[in-house]
């Protein structure tokens, strides 16, 4: 199109993929924001460049996190998008929905913002994209009025998500909905205050699949486990085998422990030497399910590359009972343990596995109470720089 | 006045009946075809499910859509996934067929099960962010055009996670995916020394280097960036407004590979670099799209059946890697930041 005002952008409503572009487009007839969106975006495309204003501080009377402001540098070209803010809505556990919730959330959206959306952010959130801060207020308002309330931003607790878990699927060892929407809002405090050294951000996958990549994503991961014998239903296993699953290529030689045989008719397993890797399970699940003693283990540390490269989470607990009988007790005596450390010793801007490191796993895991044990590493260390406690020397 | 700490709403109100009564029943479930799956309670009970690709960003108007289907053949429920998928819950097998016909009525792709390509994980961008080196939903786009076949098949050796970040920010998933994209700056910021002074805190900004090149510069009230110790990692910028990074001429995009999150068979293993620069090329980043193929293809021909792409190249080796792949090995695939060492190869084990 000739007289088109945003002719690169176009070229991305073409294809099978389903187009944001078109998507900003259906709100650009209502809304003067996704028009100047769209505008402020094709200039971004033609200049290679981005044209949001560093930082911008709002958000709602209550609360220190939820809302990332945003300014548009060229304002004078887009008016319509001189304040384009972000509401971060907490999602229920899972992500589930009825329509209802669904219809609301556009209804409300479609009255204080630009009616477009994030479903979801990377945390978690519904994130409404792009508000004044004059509607800011009244917009959590009518959302709190209909049961909805901010998720975090800033150096508070993030938005907890979770795995689908005992909703749909046979894996999960353990509710990873009703632990995620009992500590988002046993902790509510921390999530909508900011008041520690950085972020922190706690996901829960019901087994170690890991769909909410808790290991990665998170400083603070649940990730379901179990402690017995993974269950074998023999009959099972040998129907695989007789529609053709090769057995000893696809499952024996891929099991990481060797745990595995396959004598023609029974699948043995080694018990002790299984490392639950999910492996087996995955290729038979039919056949195959895990332990009835089942629990979860911590891991700690989680983050992106800021500042000391991207770490993974690492085993703080191997095996804990995830007891919705005591409300979870156990996890929030730990999480209390380990945010009242951290607070006291974090830097600024320093995430909770950038803090351990700094300042050694001795010292977290006396502030923690927790025992050390081999399962916390991959290996011993291999430098002789060993620090002694003053009460074990003479 | 708005109610406070009153949290999300309660996840059971969000249950389709059949979920709430076979709620951790679940006995087995299989992929009936690609983006088709059957979940089988200890009751018989099945559950349907319909998995549909999403641009992520999404106006109310598309949500709406989502309802009209969703009470028509859901009883009103639907889920979203960690991946930005759409899943449609249905009891009634009978109107599986109907509603993946209405989807493709509609252009919204049926997919993304099993040992495919489903959606890819991607942040902000030129939508939304003020640090990003390039955009994200534009090369999602382009990328998952190209893509596609991937989606609505099931023919990869194991499952293919692609992800994006703009910056090295890395939100998301990008350090820990099968191939990623990243965004990248590659000249040192520019200093504003007239306006830092009452922009920014210094101690902060000196103390948000990963690499110490930053100093004060007590003269100026200011500080100095020490270029040949600078990385460009723009969180300098992230602290102080006054410190510019964005550079159109020189921000670009680097790809990753060999990232997982899942512990089967293999302990979770980071992205490692690939390609270190491509071109920053909109609206259709065709360098971007065209490496990003190759990787699939260069995968999808060599790796074993159920082998991720890290663990096929684990298993051959990052030389092989290099050769199969045809990508060049530059100085900038080595290490060199802090414990660089223990990834260098200290054994005579390596191939020609």
């Amino acid at each position: 199109m000739a007289d088109s005002k945003t002719p690169l952008l176009d070229q991305l409503e073409t294809g099978p993929w389903p187009s944001f572009v078109k998507e900003i487009k259906k709100m650009a007839p209502e809304k003067p924001a996704a028009q100047d969106l769209l505008g402020q975006l094709e200039v971004s495309y033609e200049e290679k460049k981005g044209h949001w204003k560093h930082g911008g501080i709002v958000g709602v009377m209550g609360y220190g996190g939820g809302v990332i402001g945003r300014y548009s540098d060229i304002p004078e070209k887009f008016p319509n998008v001189a304040e384009f803010h972000t509401i971060r809505l907490n999602q229920p556990s899972g992500w589930f929905y009825n329509t209802k919730a669904l219809r609301t959330i556009c209804d409300l959206w479609e009255k204080h913002g630009s009616g477009l959306t994030n479903l979801h952010g990377s945390t978690g959130d519904i994130v409404l994209l792009g508000t004044t801060t004059e509607e800011l207020q009244p917009t959590f308002d009518e959302f709190s009025e209909q049961g909805f309330d901010l998720g975090g931003s800033g150096s508070d607790l993030r938005t907890p998500s979770c795995c689908c878990g005992m909703a749909r699927c046979e894996f999960s060892c353990f509710d990873t909905m009703d632990l995620c929407h009992n500590l988002t809002n046993a902790f509510q405090d921390e999530l909508h205050r900011p008041m520690w050294p950085y972020k922190f951000k706690i996901k829960i996958s019901g087994c170690p699949n890991d769909c909410v990549a808790a290991i990665a994503r998170s400083d603070f991961a649940i990730i379901g486990t179990w402690k017995d014998d993974l269950q074998i239903d023999q009959e099972g296993v040998r129907e695989y085998v007789k529609n053709g699953l090769d057995i000893e290529d696809l499952v024996i030689d891929r099991c990481p422990t060797g745990a595995l045989s396959w004598d023609g008719n029974e699948l043995k397993l080694e018990g002790k030497e299984c490392v639950r890797c999910m492996h087996c399970i995955n290729v038979m699940p039919k056949a195959l399910r895990p332990g009835k003693e089942k629990g979860a283990s911590i891991l700690i540390g989680g983050k992106a590359t800021i500042l000391q490269s991207a770490f993974l989470g690492w085993v703080l607990v191997p095996f804990m009972e995830i007891n919705k009988d005591n409300d979870y007790e156990e996890i929030k005596d730990l999480l209390d343990k380990i945010w009242e450390w951290w607070d006291e010793n974090g830097k600024v801007r320093e995430r909770v596995g950038e803090t351990i490191c700094r300042l050694g796993m001795r010292n977290f895991l006396r502030a923690v109470e927790l025992d050390p044990i081999p399962q916390m590493v991959f290996r011993p260390r291999a430098n002789p720089y060993v620090f002694w406690w003053p009460e074990e020397v003479k | 006045m708005a109610k406070t700490d009153i949290g999300p709403p309660h996840y059971e109100q969000m249950l389709p009946p059949i979920i709430k009564e076979n709620y951790g029943k679940w006995k087995y479930h299989e992929i009936l075809k690609p983006g088709v799956l059957v979940h089988v309670s200890e009751t018989g009970d099945k559950l349907y499910t319909v998995r549909v690709g999403s641009p992520r960003l999404v106006s109310i108007y598309f949500i709406r859509d989502l309802c009209d289907l969703a009470d028509k053949y859901c009883d009103g429920y639907l889920r979203f996934t960690s991946r930005h998928n759409v899943e449609f819950l249905l009891s009634k097998e009978e109107n599986v067929e109907p509603l993946i016909a209405e989807l493709k009525e509609k252009g919204l792709p049926v997919g993304g099960t099993g040992n495919s390509i489903s959606n890819m994980v991607h942040t902000q961008g030129w939508v939304h962010c003020h640090t990003p080196a390039t955009d994200a939903s534009g090369i999602v786009k382009s990328v998952m055009d190209e893509l596609f076949e991937y989606f609505e098949n099931m023919k990869l050796p194991a499952k293919l996670r692609i992800s994006l970040a703009c910056c090295l920010n890395m939100c998301g998933a990008v350090h820990c995916s099968d191939i990623a994209i990243l965004g990248i700056h590659r000249k040192a910021p520019v200093v504003n020394h007239e306006n830092l002074k009452s922009a920014c805190e210094i101690p902060t900004v000196i103390a948000s280097c990963p690499t110490a090149a930053i100093r004060p510069n007590p003269k100026l009230k200011s500080v100095e960036i020490k270029e040949e110790r600078c990385m460009y990692c723009g969180n300098c910028y992230t602290m102080c407004p006054s410190i510019h990074i964005i550079d159109p001429e020189n921000d670009a995009v680097s790809i990753w590979v060999g990232g997982k999150v899942s512990n089967a068979r293999t302990a979770p293993m980071f992205s490692r670099l690939a390609i270190p620069y491509l071109p920053n090329n909109p609206p259709r980043w065709p360098e971007v799209v065209d490496a990003v193929k190759h990787l699939v293809e260069v995968y999808a021909a060599n790796a074993k059946k159920g082998e991720r792409m890290g663990e096929w190249i684990e298993r051959i080796g990052w030389e092989k890697f290099f050769e199969i792949s045809g990508l060049e090995f530059t100085d900038k695939h080595i290490d060199d930041f802090t414990h660089a060492v223990t990834t260098f190869r200290s054994t005579t084990q390596f191939k020609w």
